[in-house]
């Protein structure tokens, strides 16, 4: 079965090998994500120039198009990590799956949260259940189940698996955020960024909101790495590589 | 297998009567809570019914597979020769025919008690009939999933309600459109839909749920 | 450079209101993401090396106790273990 996967791959899926490969990742990950988080915001606060219509309360849109398009990744990637652990039960695909929930959840707030601060001026409400952001609040509650049934096993792995299958079945909702607004009449505004046709944003807009989005990318990267790290060394805390690793740090 | 659960469910028929109970009760806050006046609980009644049932069912949810559990019988039941996926899908119908049909039953009174327009009933009757299989076959995954856990009722309403919205918003529409005098065959159709999905899928899932939770 | 003035970026159109507590919101729960590894780090580490203590202090203990068992009498309760 596993003849097909590189070599490097295989050695990656060990706890000590992927601990020190994160160890060196994240702080790269973390300083562009910085950067181009710099960079995108300056983009989209200062230089872009106000919406015809919406004046600058458009400007929400360069964090909470991209927390969006993050809250879904998040959701595929632990969808993917989940079944992978739950097929092939591997070890490091169960920490990715439960340690990228919470940055999932976060990012899924925060497009709840920075939505409604911009319907309120846009729409004149702060809520209305329309499917977009109907679908986009059960993403929040499917994250939190998970995170919860995850913690509800006093066997972290078999905790990891159950979680990880929830997270199997809700994945159907992801399309159904993304779609939502193709098969019904919502509030929420269609798509307008495609990848293939031309976007219907002008450029001096679209820019930072891509530079947002790789920003957001290169951030839940640091983050899942470093979570990653703090997991491995609970579940493997009777290994030889972490006694050495404890005993040889100085507390800080 | 399914005489085996209707038989151990008959000998507890307490526990039959409490959801029923239990909705007949919760449905009559609702008047309490909104005032008597006809207009308005007729334009509630329907999504109240449907609500209430569904709680109800949650709160019995629980219970499908704890006796089970507690007596050891769940783990033969995972080894045994036969298709786990047969098991399941009978020990949901047992649950449901415990749990559901008389809840079933009892939703025109409670419909009643709302001032739901008689000839709005038999579609509400229908929704339920499609949606509460459903909310089983669902719930049943989820209940194995926590099998054995340290969990809490809150922990499985939590999980079991976000999935279940897509099934309360087409019943309570086909309902609402019942009352406005639109057709409501499409969200009908729908929930059909997704019931025979259900029930292939949801006993399979169910099984393998179990297994993980036993961690067989 | 789409504003005039500071003044008139900090107003942001009138919908200052929304606009910045939006970015506060996006700002605060990702640095809230960024410390809890950290937390949850020197959590793990502390219990493991208090693990590791307590582990290193009864090893101490067995090896100073069952010399004299062991090096006199047989005996007949089963050897003690860690």
């Amino acid at each position: 079965m596993t003849h097909w996967i590189p070599l490097w791959l295989h050695r990656l899926s060990s706890p000590p090998t992927f601990y020190r490969f994160a160890g060196v990742v994240w702080p790269w990950a973390m300083a562009l994500a910085l950067l181009t988080g710099l960079v995108g915001l300056y983009g989209g606060l200062v230089l872009a120039p106000p919406d015809y219509q919406q004046s600058d309360a458009y400007r929400i849109i360069f964090i909470h198009v991209p927390s969006a398009w993050m809250s879904m990744f998040i959701y595929a990637v632990m969808g993917l990590a989940s079944f992978i652990a739950l097929v092939w039960r591997i070890k490091l695909a169960e920490v990715v799956a439960m340690q990228s929930a919470p940055i999932g959840a976060a990012f899924t707030f925060i497009t709840l949260v920075t939505g409604s601060l911009w319907g309120k001026p846009m729409w004149g409400t702060w809520w209305t259940w329309d499917a977009r952001l109907t679908s986009e609040l059960v993403l929040l509650f499917l994250y939190l189940g998970v995170i919860g049934l995850y913690h509800a096993f006093e066997d972290r792995r078999q905790g990891a698996r159950a979680a990880g299958f929830l997270a199997i079945i809700g994945i159907i909702n992801v399309p159904i955020v993304h779609f939502s607004v193709n098969w019904w009449n919502t509030l929420h505004q269609g798509s307008t960024i495609n990848i293939f046709s031309g976007s219907k944003m002008s450029t001096d807009m679209l820019w930072p909101l891509l530079v947002m989005t790789l920003a957001t990318k290169l951030y839940f990267i640091a983050s899942l790495c470093r979570r990653a790290r703090s997991d491995l060394l609970a579940l493997e805390g009777g290994k030889d590589w972490v006694r050495t690793l404890a005993t040889r740090e100085v507390p800080s | 297998m399914l005489w085996r659960d209707l038989t151990l469910a008959w000998r507890r028929r307490g526990d039959i009567t409490m959801p029923v109970l239990y909705a007949l009760i919760v449905t009559m806050l609702f008047p309490f809570a909104l005032g008597p006046e006809d207009t308005l609980l007729q334009r509630i009644a329907g999504g109240v019914v449907l609500v209430t049932v569904l709680l109800a069912m949650l709160l019995a949810l629980d219970a499908m597979f704890s006796s089970d559990i507690e007596d050891g019988s769940l783990e033969q039941l995972v080894l045994s020769p036969q298709p786990l996926a047969l098991l399941m899908g009978m020990k949901i119908l047992a649950h449901w025919l415990t749990t559901a049909l008389p809840l079933i039953i009892i939703s025109p009174l409670l419909a009643g008690m709302l001032h739901l327009p008689h000839a709005v009933i038999p579609v509400l009757l229908l929704a339920l009939l499609l949606a509460t299989p459903l909310l089983s076959l669902l719930g049943a995954v989820l209940v194995a999933l926590t099998a054995g856990t340290r969990r809490s009722g809150m922990l499985l309403a939590l999980m079991l309600l976000p999935l279940c919205m897509p099934a309360v918003i087409f019943a309570a529409g086909a309902v609402a459109a019942a009352q406005q005098g639109l057709p409501w065959l499409a969200p009908i159709a729908w929930l059909a839909a997704a019931l025979v999905l259900a029930i292939v899928l949801a006993p399979l899932a169910c099984g393998a749920a179990l297994r993980i939770a036993l961690d067989a | 450079m789409s504003f005039t003035s500071v003044h008139d970026f900090l107003a942001m159109g009138g919908y200052a209101a929304y606009v910045w507590p939006a970015y506060g919101v996006f700002l605060l729960v990702l640095l809230a993401d960024a410390l809890a590894p950290t937390v949850r780090r020197r959590q793990v580490l502390r219990d493991l090396r208090a693990q590791l203590a307590r582990q290193a202090a009864r090893h101490a203990r067995k090896d100073s106790d069952t010399l004299p068992v062991s090096a006199t009498v047989p005996s007949a309760l089963p050897p003690r273990s860690a």
